[in-house]
C-alpha cells in the first residue's frame, strides 16, 4: 500500500462554533479591520501627482533617442552605416546615407546619415540600437512624454534626435 | 381622535420659516457628506480623493450634481412610466420628511420670538422616523419594480427584505431608550440624558441601533440593494441624470438622518458633556458636530467592511440582532421597574 509519508499535513480546523466565541470573534477582526484602515489615513496617500510630480527615472531608463555631435568639432557621430536600422526588431528607423565632401562635412566619418527617421509610434524602447551602434551616436534618452495628437507627428527627424532635448524628466540620483 | 401631540406650537410663519431653513441646511449638508466621504475613503485607501475641481477638490460635488442635472432624461421600454418618475421623489421626500424631526436645540429666544430649533417636536418622535423610513422603503421598492429590469428588481426585492428584518431591531434597540426616558418626544429624550448619555447605560441598544441603521440606510457593509459588483447598481440601475441624483441625494440623507437620530437618543443631542452650559446658539453646532462624528463612523465602517452575502444579511438580522435587541429591551424594563 502507498505511503504518503511526510506528505500528509494535519488540517488546521477553526475552533468549534460558540456564540461566545464567535462574538468575540467577530468583534475582535472587525476591530482590526477598522484599526487597518485608520492606519492608512494617519500613513498619508501614497498616491504621486503625476502631471506635478514625477517619478524621477534612473540614469539607464531607456524612453526617446537621441543622436550625438562630437563635443569640439561639432560634427555628428553617425556614420550612417545603418546597424541601428538592421538590429532594431520593430523596423522602425530608417536611414539613408550619403558622402561627405571636403565642403559639405557633416560627419567625422566617410560618409554621413543625409535622412535619419525614428519611428517612434512603432519603437518598443529595446535599445539594441544604442548596443548596435559603432560609434555611440545613438543613445537612448530618459524622455517618455510622447503622446501626440497625429502618427505622422511621431516619426522624429535627424532633427529633432539631435537637438537638445526638453529635460522634462527628473533623474533619479544615485542611492536614491 | 389625536395622532400626534405637538410638544411645543408655534406660529404658522414661523413654521413655514422652519421648513425652509430645514430645506436649505438638509440641501446644504448632503454635498459636505458627498465630499467629506470621499475625500475619506481616498485616505482610507492611501489616496487623496478628489482634488482637482476647487480647492482640495471642494467643488466636486457641485460638478458631479450639474453633470447629473444636465443629463438626458430617458427610460427603458420596459418600465412602468407614471412609478418611475414618482419613486425618487418619494425616496427624497421621506428623507427631508424625517430630517425635520432632529432636535438642533432647546426652545429659544430668537428676536423675540420663541422658536424651537427643530421642525416638529411630536410626541410620537421615533415612531415618526420610522414610519417615514417605511415610507421610503417604497422609492426603492417602487424604483426597482417600475423599472422592469431584472437586476432592479432584484435589488429592490433584497431591499424590501433587508428594511423588514432591521427595522424591528432599529424599533426594539430604541424601546430601552423610550423606557429609560419615558417619553416619546426626541427633545424630550434629549433632556432625560441631562445627567447621563444614554450611551453609556443603552451601550448595546446603541451598537444595535447603528449596526440597524448602516442596514436601513443601505450603507456598506449591508449595501446589498445597489451591490455594484453582482446588480450593476440594484435599485438604480435603470435611473439616470436628476433622478439618479434624487436617490443619491436621499441615500445620503438618511445617512445624515440616522447620524441625527443617533446623536439625539445616545450621545445627548445637543447637550455637552462635562456640565458645561453653552449659550443657546451654540446648540446647533453641537448637534451638528456630533452628527458629523456618527457620519465620519459611517464611512469608515463603509471603508472596512466587506459586503455581506444575502444569507449572512439574513442570518444576522433574525438570529444575533433581534434577540440582542428584545434581550436590551426586555433587561432595560425590569431594571426601571426595580429602581423606581
Amino acid at each position: 500500500m502507498w505511503d504518503p509519508g511526510e506528505d500528509v499535513v494535519e488540517v488546521q480546523r477553526s475552533p468549534a462554533p460558540g456564540a461566545g466565541r464567535d462574538a468575540w470573534r467577530i468583534f475582535r477582526e472587525t476591530a482590526r479591520g477598522l484599526k487597518t484602515t485608520f492606519a492608512r489615513v494617519i500613513e498619508g496617500p501614497t498616491t504621486i501627482q503625476y502631471p506635478e510630480e514625477k517619478v524621477p527615472v534612473y540614469p539607464r531608463f531607456r524612453g526617446r533617442h537621441k543622436l550625438h555631435r562630437f563635443e569640439d568639432t561639432g560634427l555628428e557621430k553617425c556614420v550612417g552605416c545603418s546597424l541601428c536600422a538592421a538590429a532594431c526588431p520593430a523596423d522602425c528607423i530608417r536611414v539613408v546615407a550619403a558622402e561627405n565632401t571636403a565642403e559639405h562635412r557633416v560627419s567625422a566619418g566617410e560618409r554621413y546619415a543625409a535622412v535619419y527617421e525614428i519611428n517612434l509610434s512603432r519603437c518598443i524602447f529595446c535599445g539594441y540600437c544604442e548596443v548596435a551602434c559603432p560609434f555611440d551616436a545613438i543613445t537612448m534618452g530618459h524622455d517618455y512624454e510622447l503622446s501626440d495628437y497625429d502618427r505622422s507627428d511621431l516619426i522624429f527627424t535627424k532633427e529633432m534626435l539631435l537637438a537638445e532635448p526638453l529635460e522634462r524628466t527628473p533623474l533619479r540620483n544615485e542611492g536614491e | 381622535m389625536t395622532l400626534a401631540l405637538v410638544g411645543y406650537y408655534e406660529e404658522w410663519w414661523i413654521q413655514v420659516l422652519k421648513a425652509i431653513v430645514i430645506f436649505a441646511v438638509a440641501l446644504q449638508l448632503v454635498p459636505i457628506v458627498l465630499i467629506a466621504e470621499r475625500k475619506l475613503l481616498g485616505r482610507f485607501q492611501g489616496r487623496y480623493g478628489p482634488n482637482r475641481v476647487g480647492p482640495y477638490g471642494a467643488l466636486q460635488p457641485m460638478a458631479d450634481i450639474l453633470k447629473l442635472l444636465t443629463k438626458e432624461q430617458f427610460r427603458p421600454t420596459t418600465s412602468v412610466g407614471f412609478l418611475f418618475a414618482v419613486a425618487p421623489i418619494v425616496s427624497i421626500l421621506t428623507a427631508v420628511a424625517a430630517f425635520a424631526i432632529i432636535p438642533f436645540g432647546d426652545v429659544q429666544d430668537i428676536f423675540g420670538t420663541k422658536v424651537g430649533l427643530y421642525g416638529l417636536d411630536v410626541s410620537i418622535g421615533p415612531l415618526y422616523v420610522f414610519a417615514f423610513g417605511a415610507i421610503a422603503f417604497y422609492g426603492i421598492m417602487l424604483g426597482g419594480w417600475s423599472s422592469g429590469s431584472k437586476y432592479s428588481f432584484l435589488g429592490a426585492m433584497r431591499g424590501a427584505a433587508q428594511l423588514i428584518s432591521y427595522e424591528v431591531s432599529q424599533a426594539l434597540a430604541l424601546v430601552g431608550v423610550i423606557i429609560a426616558a419615558q417619553t416619546l418626544s426626541l427633545t424630550g429624550i434629549v433632556h432625560a440624558q441631562a445627567g447621563m448619555w444614554y450611551l453609556v447605560p443603552q451601550f448595546a441598544g446603541f451598537l444595535i441601533f447603528l449596526v440597524a441603521g448602516f442596514a436601513e440606510t443601505n450603507r456598506a457593509p449591508f449595501d446589498l440593494t445597489e451591490a455594484d459588483a453582482e446588480l450593476v447598481g440594484g435599485y438604480n440601475t435603470e435611473f439616470g441624470g436628476g433622478r439618479f441624483a434624487s436617490y443619491y441625494f436621499a441615500e445620503y440623507l438618511n445617512v445624515l438622518v440616522v447620524a441625527g437620530i443617533t446623536s439625539t437618543v445616545f450621545l445627548g443631542g445637543w447637550l455637552m458633556p462635562f456640565g458645561i452650559h453653552p449659550p443657546g446658539w451654540v446648540d446647533p453646532f453641537v448637534v451638528l458636530a456630533k452628527m458629523a462624528i456618527v457620519t465620519f463612523l459611517f464611512i469608515w465602517i463603509r471603508a472596512t467592511l466587506p459586503r455581506l452575502r444575502y444569507d449572512q444579511l439574513m442570518s444576522f438580522g433574525w438570529k444575533v440582532l433581534l434577540p440582542l435587541a428584545t434581550i436590551n429591551a426586555l433587561v432595560t424594563a425590569v431594571l426601571v421597574v426595580v429602581t423606581h
